[in-house]
């Protein structure tokens, strides 16, 4: 039984079915990527799992509990974070005020009037706060306006402020799209960081093959919003029907 | 049936004045993604366009009149305006009788001018800055504009005319079948109905059928597309601004005759028909029209005073009433489109 | 200090400070002197200050931290004046329950209006809140509900005030016949004379000096607070917020709800100030000039919102009072004739034409100056430095401005 577990899921725009009956299971403490040529699904797929999209069929439970029908912030108080293509973070906020803010949203919720106390004397989360940046390694920018930023140091921060939070499934949508290669593999190295150093379940939605053989221990193809083939990478390289819908198009 | 029709008629002239506005609103928000609060002080600007042709027009010299004498046997001097010195008392006196339609040639000039004007001047540095920015300086700019008509034409309502021959009433029960007076509707509010239907059919007809129009349609749906396609959409977004200020302008120069125009007339219909555009669905062209009619109209039945015995003001809340219950039901208006200024 | 850090400790003392002392502060120019028309150390300008100061710290709470445009803020501003006379007529002249009771007033009306806008944002919420503050302008204006109830609530056009069949219940037989503090008349003052100065002390100007400090104390809590962190955070990126676990709604309400009383303070001190209130407390053009101050003052900032209400209550009872005559006196050293163009030039701009005035400096404020008189006097202090760094010896690289 894995952590996340998406059963039968339909979805049609009109008369166009993006999804068709998905099921998936991710497991706990693995790297599950989700790949699939261009219009296959992914994001639709995706968008159901943070609540965007409502399926018109279908289950999706994390950890025992339905997750459909629930707001974005409902289902991180649940234990999902989510990475955007573009990292989206707070731009006119310090880099700390930018980790501080998911500290506080895990410690006291959804909502909470904390008007009158004082953020500087709230030392536990400074700390917390402090000891991801540390683990990111950007601490030392601790006080610049995160909008100034490189794109890189983006994307370590909004890895930072999901990872603060504890989450118990990361989804990570395209993390490295657009990128140069280094920046890419920047990023690999950073995941790969992350998920020595903590327990850590992540779902990547991912059009770059480097990135998915780099990282995943299982991947599921998506073709045509149906869910062809779960395997691990080894399998996956040679397996004729994924050779037949994807790597037909390009060569890995 | 016949107070039904009444009050659906004397609603058009409002809701066609609503129409134009929103129309012209619509278009700037859908094709240059700016919310303009001076929109508003274009339809004023036309407005004074009537009253600037008609002070115009009757200006007059001192003329003697040989055949007259004053009181002391003089002979009298008389103020002669100057077009009927030029062309003969009756043809002059005709053309300043007609100054409110003759205005609609000044106007479309000056109106396209201070269009372009305005976007080039200041609206296009304000594509990239947040909604709130350009609320902000338009309603700045709607400001300076109030204040410079008031201090040219000073505060109070101006009366502009319309035609002689428009002044009256027709009896439009009578057309229908109905008892004599039961349906009194004076001429020119049917003339600015129609008036509005043509420019409202005009605007639609050139985007529908010019390439022109289809670029913006096509901009309005999608802009970053058709910037690619290596469209020069900036200098058709800014004729597009002189257009919908063109449209402002003649709704406001045909409006005269049934308010008179004053120098915060522009704010009252701003407000308005920024809840029209709002109720039409934000970035829709028929919605704003629809809308504005709609509008007009329920406005017009609820200042009825069978109505207004059971609610009394009604007729005063009744469009933020309906707007602000579109908005919680509806949220994208009643004809709105998907992904049009939504997060 | 109070639970600040120095910095905003300093700043708070300042403004007590400037505050407690602006019947001295703003008398610069002795009573006969010919510069006496400027001085703003006046009772009823300086209550104005203090009363859009609260209003505007109130306003920028919701529009500085969370960027939501309300346009209809003064709607709030009207149904707190409008409470605190009916406190009046109903129990005494006594402005405690007034001012209570429009805070109370405003809030519910705030809850209202903001669970409803608040379902949209951006420019759909600036429209919406002006919807709602023209509509209930129209209702105060033409007193819909009194009409609709056979009595009177706002009086339409002649405006609410206090007569003397009026119940108020509480009012013991030697009460003040004005508004009071348990018998401390709102309007009497003492005047000091000092040479050819007179300042003069009113004891309605120091109970709104009071409420004023308590505001805008409550105001650096706030921006300080992790709530204000959550609601600044809601301007910078909202989707982020969403899927960081933070329902956004609630935050907002909250941020609309405390405005309104920030508004309804001011209309129940306004009241206090002058028991007769009016409708047009409430047009919409009252909400755009809130707008206008937060706007000239600096969004965002703590002391902006002050600077900004003093900025346009002084300038709008000094560039009403000039006129031709003053300006000729200004400008008699320069030759005749570019005298009288100069006065032709400046003429539509005062007197009658300061909201022409108010328009060119608000457009002029939002293009060139986003941040407002905060920035401006920023900047100011930043060339000061810069030109003293630039002379140290130490040859330390200095940032280029922007």
């Amino acid at each position: 039984m894995g952590i996340l577990e998406v059963k039968g899921i339909n979805k049609r725009f009109g008369g166009l079915q993006a999804l068709g009956d998905v099921n998936l299971s991710v497991a706990e403490n693995t790297v599950h990527a989700i790949i699939g040529p261009n219009g296959a699904g992914k994001s639709t797929l995706l968008n159901v799992l943070v609540g965007k999209l409502i399926p018109d069929s279908g289950s999706v439970m994390f950890d025992g509990q339905s997750v459909l029908g629930r707001q974005p912030y409902e289902i991180n108080q649940m234990g999902i974070s989510r990475v955007f293509q573009t990292p989206e973070i707070f731009g006119d906020l310090t880099v700390i005020e930018n980790v501080m803010i998911p500290c506080f949203a895990k410690r006291d919720g959804a909502y909470r009037l904390h008007a009158w106390e004082n953020t500087r004397n709230e030392k536990a989360i400074q700390e917390q706060a402090e000891a991801i940046l540390a683990d990111v390694s950007m601490l030392d920018k601790r006080n610049m306006h995160a909008a100034s930023l490189s794109r890189g140091d983006k994307r370590r921060l909004e890895m930072a402020m999901c990872l603060v939070q504890e989450p118990r499934l990361l989804l990570l949508d395209e993390p490295t799209a657009g990128m140069a290669r280094a920046d890419t593999n920047n990023t690999i190295d950073l995941l790969k960081e992350i998920k020595e150093k903590r327990d850590i379940t992540m779902a990547i939605i991912e059009h770059d093959m480097h990135v998915v053989f780099s990282l995943a221990e299982r991947i599921t193809v998506l073709a045509q919003g149906t869910p062809l083939v779960e395997e691990t990478p080894e399998n996956i390289k040679g397996h004729p029907k994924v050779r037949e819908a994807y790597l037909g198009e390009a060569q890995v | 049936m016949d107070a039904i029709i009444l009050q659906i008629l004397n609603g058009l002239d409002k809701g066609s004045a609503y129409a134009l506005i929103a129309l012209g609103l619509t278009l700037i928000f859908g094709t240059l993604g700016v919310v303009n609060f001076a929109h508003g002080a274009l339809f004023m600007i036309g407005a004074f366009c009537s009253v600037t042709l008609q002070r115009m027009l009757s200006t007059s010299f001192e003329m003697v009149d040989e055949t007259q004498t004053d009181f002391l046997g003089n002979p009298l001097k008389v103020e002669t305006p100057y077009v009927e010195a030029w062309f003969g008392p009756e043809v002059g006196a005709a053309i300043i009788d007609w100054s409110v339609p003759l205005a609609i040639f000044l106007a479309i000039p000056v109106m396209i001018a201070v269009g372009f004007a305005m976007e080039r001047g200041l609206i296009k540095h304000f594509y990239k800055r947040p909604h709130a920015d350009q609320i902000l300086v338009t309603f700045g700019l709607a400001i300076v504009i109030g204040e410079i008509i008031k201090a040219n034409f000073g505060a109070n309502p101006i009366s502009t005319p319309a035609p002689e021959a428009f002044r009256g009433a027709m009896d439009f029960g009578v057309l229908l079948g109905f008892e004599p007076n039961t349906i009194i509707y004076p001429y020119w509010r049917l003339v600015y109905f129609l008036f509005a239907i043509v420019i409202i059919a005009s605007v639609f007809a050139f985007l529908q059928f010019t390439t022109f129009g289809m670029v913006v349609r096509a901009g309005m749906a999608d802009r970053e597309t058709v910037g690619l396609l290596g469209i020069d959409i900036d200098k058709r977004f800014t004729f597009m601004f002189g257009l919908a200020a063109a449209v402002a302008g003649l709704a406001g120069v045909m409006y005269t005759p049934i308010l008179s125009p004053h120098y915060n007339i522009g704010m009252d219909f701003l407000v308005l028909s920024f809840v029209v555009v709002v109720v039409g669905g934000m970035g829709s062209l028929p919605g704003a029209v629809l809308a504005g009619f709609v509008l007009g109209i329920l406005q017009s039945f609820a200042s009825m005073n069978e109505v207004k015995a059971i609610l009394p003001g009604i007729d005063q809340i009744i469009i933020y009433l309906v707007a602000i219950i579109i908005l919680l039901t509806r949220p994208r208006g009643l004809m709105g489109r998907k992904g049009v200024m939504e997060e | 200090m109070l639970g600040l850090n120095a910095k905003d400790t300093s700043l708070f003392i300042v403004v007590i400070i400037m505050v407690l002392a602006a019947p001295i502060l703003l008398n610069p120019f002795p009573a006969d002197s010919a510069l006496a028309q400027f001085n703003a150390g006046y009772p009823a300008l300086m209550q104005r200050f203090l009363i859009f100061g609260i209003l505007v710290v109130g306003f920028n709470i919701l529009f500085g931290l969370t960027g939501y445009l309300s346009f209809g803020h003064a709607a709030f501003l009207g149904v707190g004046s409008f409470a605190a006379v009916w406190m009046f007529k109903l129990l005494s002249f006594n402005v405690i329950p007034a001012i209570i009771l429009s805070i109370v007033v405003a809030g519910l009306f705030s809850v209202v209006i903001g669970y409803v806008a608040l379902r949209r944002s951006g420019i759909y919420f600036s429209i919406l809140t002006l919807a709602f503050a023209q509509m209930m302008y129209a209702i105060a204006y033409s007193d819909l509900v009194g009409k609709f109830l056979g009595t009177i609530i706002t009086n339409g056009e002649t405006g609410l005030q206090v007569y003397l069949d009026d119940p108020q219940i509480l009012a013991g037989a030697g009460d003040p016949r004005v508004p009071h503090l348990f018998g401390l008349e709102m309007n009497s003052q003492t005047v000091w004379s000092v040479g050819g100065w007179e300042f003069v002390f009113q004891n309605g100007y120091y109970l709104c000096a009071v409420f004023m400090i308590i505001a805008f104390y409550m105001s650096i809590r706030i921006f300080r607070s992790p709530f204000g962190l959550v609601l600044r955070s809601i301007k910078s990126n909202q989707q982020r917020l969403n899927y960081t676990g933070v329902s956004t709604r609630p935050y907002m309400l909250t941020a609309f709800v405390i405005s309104g009383m920030y508004a309804g303070l001011a209309g129940g001190l306004w009241s206090a100030m002058d028991p007769l209130t009016g409708a047009e407390r409430m047009f919409w053009t009252a909400s755009g000039e809130i707008v206008i101050m937060a706007i000239l003052g600096g969004v965002g900032t703590l002391i902006g919102p002050i600077l900004g209400a003093g900025a346009i209550k002084y300038m709008e009872n000094i560039v009403s009072k000039i006129n031709d005559n003053i300006l000729h006196q200004w400008f008699a050293f320069m030759p005749e004739g570019i005298e009288n163009f100069m006065v032709a030039i400046i003429h539509p701009f005062i007197g009658k034409g300061w909201h022409l005035t108010l328009g060119v400096v608000f457009m002029a404020v939002v293009i060139y100056l986003p941040g407002g008189l905060v920035e401006l006097g920023e900047r100011f202090i930043g060339l000061f430095r810069r030109k003293k760094t630039d002379n140290a010896p130490t040859g330390a690289s200095t940032k280029p401005a922007e």
